[in-house]
């Protein structure tokens, strides 16, 4: 939990110190000025219903929904709300509340704590009510104040009055003003897709390398589309929402794109999120040879060529199975390295951090396969992928994608041969993070989530894809054609198809320095003789 | 006493050292691009040799025209006339200060094995170049033009292949200017257009 709360007090200072640059909010600084530009044709301080002192969330949203009458039920339709998703291709039941990661691993039993990313009030165990409609979230994506907090432990409820969290810490939670708030809405913003997708994993950067605060105001070289002083992007610019269902997934990603350009007026059920979706399958107009490689190579392979550029490391390893330590007195034990990041942590195990990854490569087609809880794994030397992602060179559907590919080794039942869903969090007798106990903690999580454990477990080795789309580097900052036209080059790995200077035939170099060689000796030999011969006559 | 022949009019030198100056440049690049070392580094070179492809493309439709509207293709016709005495000549001969013992006119100013080497180069390994390195500069196009079950690696390698014949030619050619009447008497005729025979 501390991990989580410093990112979000660091994307509270990063924002802070954001607006405070910003022209237009300083502006909005002087409390009755009005802004020059309206983006939106309503506003809500303006609103009998908002001018009022909120205790709760769902008083706020009661509030909206009596004009908004069907944003709640637009939302109870949203992976975003329900955090379940059933993958039409493979039939798996995905979606958070069912899948298992290698950072934190899941959701079940540790509800209070990781659903203050859920869009919902509330969610504090699985009796939660998905149909009801105050219990939406509107604030979380239409803060525009920057100061609407979920803080982990209150199942996804603001805080409005200060609060001593954990019961007899002494630390104290502020309460947030939520009329304020609510007087503020509007659009999402990077900041409010960021709250909690800059800070999957439990942290600033932790999960996806490509998301981290550094999104929140970055420049050209972070991301040459979101640029604050440029292009300056949204989240929604790309990722498009209609009736409240945001474009884009992970449980089903769109590999390849051929559809082309999307353009007013076409009938299109695409994706359009995608590069493609602005840039067209040929946006190369200079040189008509990327174009080509672009059937096979997705955009992302050459334009993002390292993530986690912004200054904010990703973690790249997470080592389960030496988590439990104490010091001499029995307390927990933090290291941190010369730059301050956490390695260890007694409650969590050893980690390694990274800025400026290269991707590893690999072929995909969007098809993604998880192993769940339900799945038997047999161990090997091999590590078992969380998430195996399809692909091959020949089966039309492939493109070769960066991913970042985080290794880590995880709880696991030895007996039913199955990964697991330990309590972590949560201030309470079982949960791993306080007890630094498998056993309960093991115990009390699968009885959460509904499937057996032996009592006898170990750690697996697991690793998990995720694919890089975002942190999309200015061109002039595109890989050049070495990075993968050599020896060991990034696509080193990459099987099925032929890459000129990588795959150079040896025998074929071979015979072909021979010939030139014995020319060369040849002609050496033949000039030799004539120049001594000449001197003879 | 020696006499003079005019055996390389004006457009067949420019197209001779034009050709030249354009081959070594494609050499240069070649093995570059391959990674045998770097001077230009992959990307320039691709596209340096590219253009440079494309130039010699085009000397050559102006060569062929040339070639077949003044007749000089005959000169590539091949023969077995003398060419055992070239041969001779060549690993025997030369050393014993023997004469030439190919009497070049206006209408055989090539020796017949110059006839046979560079018949072979115009049919087997231009081509082969050509062909292959075409090919690769369309490769993305190759499903469209119903090439689809065309193999990279094989057009890549035949490439590659060519390329390194061209180059062995290219050092035996260099050599063989010197192989003349006298040492200079090729290069002589190759710039001025002028041969100097005996």
């Amino acid at each position: 939990m501390g991990n989580a709360l410093i990112a979000r007090v660091a994307l509270l200072l990063c924002c802070a110190s954001w607006f405070a640059a910003g022209p237009a909010l300083a502006e909005e600084a002087k409390a009755e000025a009005k802004p020059l530009k309206l983006t939106t044709t309503a506003d809500h301080t303006k609103f009998k219903q908002l001018q009022k002192v909120f205790d709760s969330g769902p008083e706020v949203t009661k509030a909206c929904l009596e004009c908004h009458t069907e944003a709640a039920g637009q939302i109870h339709r949203t992976k975003h709300w329900k955090w379940e998703y059933l993958n039409p291709e493979t039939k798996q039941t995905l979606g958070k509340k069912t899948v298992i990661n290698n950072f934190c691993i899941s959701i079940a039993s540790n509800y209070a704590s990781c659903t203050s990313c859920h869009v919902g009030y509330g969610w504090k165990d699985a009796s939660f009510d998905f149909k009801s409609e105050e219990n939406v979230d509107c604030l979380a994506c239409h803060d525009t104040t920057g100061n609407y907090k979920k803080p982990p432990g209150f199942a996804g409820n603001p805080v409005t009055k200060d609060t001593e969290f954990p019961p007899g810490s002494g630390k104290i939670i502020k309460g947030i003003d939520l009329a304020k708030i609510a007087q503020k809405v509007g659009k999402t913003s990077r900041d409010t897709c960021g709250a909690c997708h800059f800070n999957g994993g439990g942290g600033d950067g932790v999960k996806h390398g490509d998301m981290d605060t550094s999104l929140a105001a970055p420049t050209k070289d972070v991301d040459v589309h979101m640029d604050a002083e440029g292009l300056d992007f949204t989240c929604g610019t790309c990722h498009s929402a209609s009736s409240h269902d945001v474009a884009g997934s992970r449980y089903t990603p769109t590999a390849k794109d051929d559809k082309g350009a999307r353009i007013r007026g076409k009938a299109d059920k695409g994706n359009p999120a995608t590069c493609v979706a602005c840039h067209d399958n040929a946006p190369h107009k200079k040189v008509a040879r990327l174009n080509q490689h672009a059937t096979k190579i997705a955009c992302q392979t050459c334009h993002i060529p390292t993530y986690a550029r912004g200054g904010v490391a990703t973690k790249m390893t997470w080592d389960w199975s030496t988590a439990g330590k104490r010091d001499a007195e029995g307390k927990h034990i933090v290291k941190k390295d010369a730059k301050g990041r956490i390695i260890y942590e007694s409650r969590k195990g050893d980690f390694t951090l990274a800025e400026n990854v290269k991707p590893e490569y690999a072929w995909f087609n969007g098809q993604v396969n998880y192993t769940l809880v339900t799945d038997k794994i047999e161990k090997s030397d091999q590590r078992t992928p969380i998430n195996r992602m399809g692909g091959s060179a020949s089966d039309g559907k492939s493109m070769i994608w960066p991913m970042k590919v985080f290794r880590g080794s995880q709880p696991y039942d030895a007996v039913n041969k199955t990964l697991v869903t330990p309590h972590t969090a949560g201030n309470d007798d079982t949960g791993y993070w306080k007890n630094l106990d498998w056993d309960k903690a093991i115990t009390v999580g699968m009885k959460d989530s509904g499937h057996p454990y032996s009592g006898k477990m170990e750690f697996l080795k697991t690793e998990m894809s995720w694919p890089i789309t975002h942190m999309v580097a200015p061109k002039e900052k595109a890989l050049g054609c070495v990075e993968c036209h050599s020896k060991d080059g990034r696509l080193a790995g990459i099987q099925g198809i032929y890459i000129p200077v990588r795959d150079n035939n040896k025998l074929l170099d071979t015979i072909g320095w021979a010939i030139v060689f014995l020319t060369i000796l040849g002609v050496v030999g033949h000039g030799a003789i004539r120049i001594v011969s000449s001197r003879k006559h | 006493m020696s006499e003079r022949i005019y055996v390389f009019k004006r457009f067949e030198r420019f197209w001779h050292w034009a050709q030249a100056g354009l081959i070594m440049f494609l050499m240069l690049t070649a093995f570059d691009i391959h990674g045998t070392y770097t001077i230009f580094g992959f990307e320039k070179a691709v596209a340096y040799h590219t253009v440079a492809a494309w130039s010699l493309i085009g000397l050559w439709v102006f060569a062929i025209f040339w070639h077949f509207t003044t007749g000089e293709w005959k000169q590539y016709i091949p023969t077995t006339e003398k060419v055992l005495a070239m041969v001779h000549y060549y690993s025997v001969g030369i050393f014993r200060n023997e004469p030439h013992p190919f009497k070049l006119t206006q209408l055989r100013k090539h020796n017949p094995l110059q006839r046979l080497a560079y018949l072979g180069i115009m049919l087997f390994v231009g081509p082969l170049i050509w062909v292959t390195g075409v090919l690769y500069l369309f490769y993305g196009d190759w499903a469209r033009l119903g090439l689809g079950n065309l193999s990279l690696e094989w057009v890549a390698n035949g490439h590659i292949a060519g390329a390194f014949m061209m180059l062995a030619f290219l050092i035996a050619h260099v050599y063989l200017i010197t192989a003349g009447h006298t040492p200079t008497a090729h290069l002589k005729a190759m710039i001025t257009g002028w041969e100097e025979v005996d």
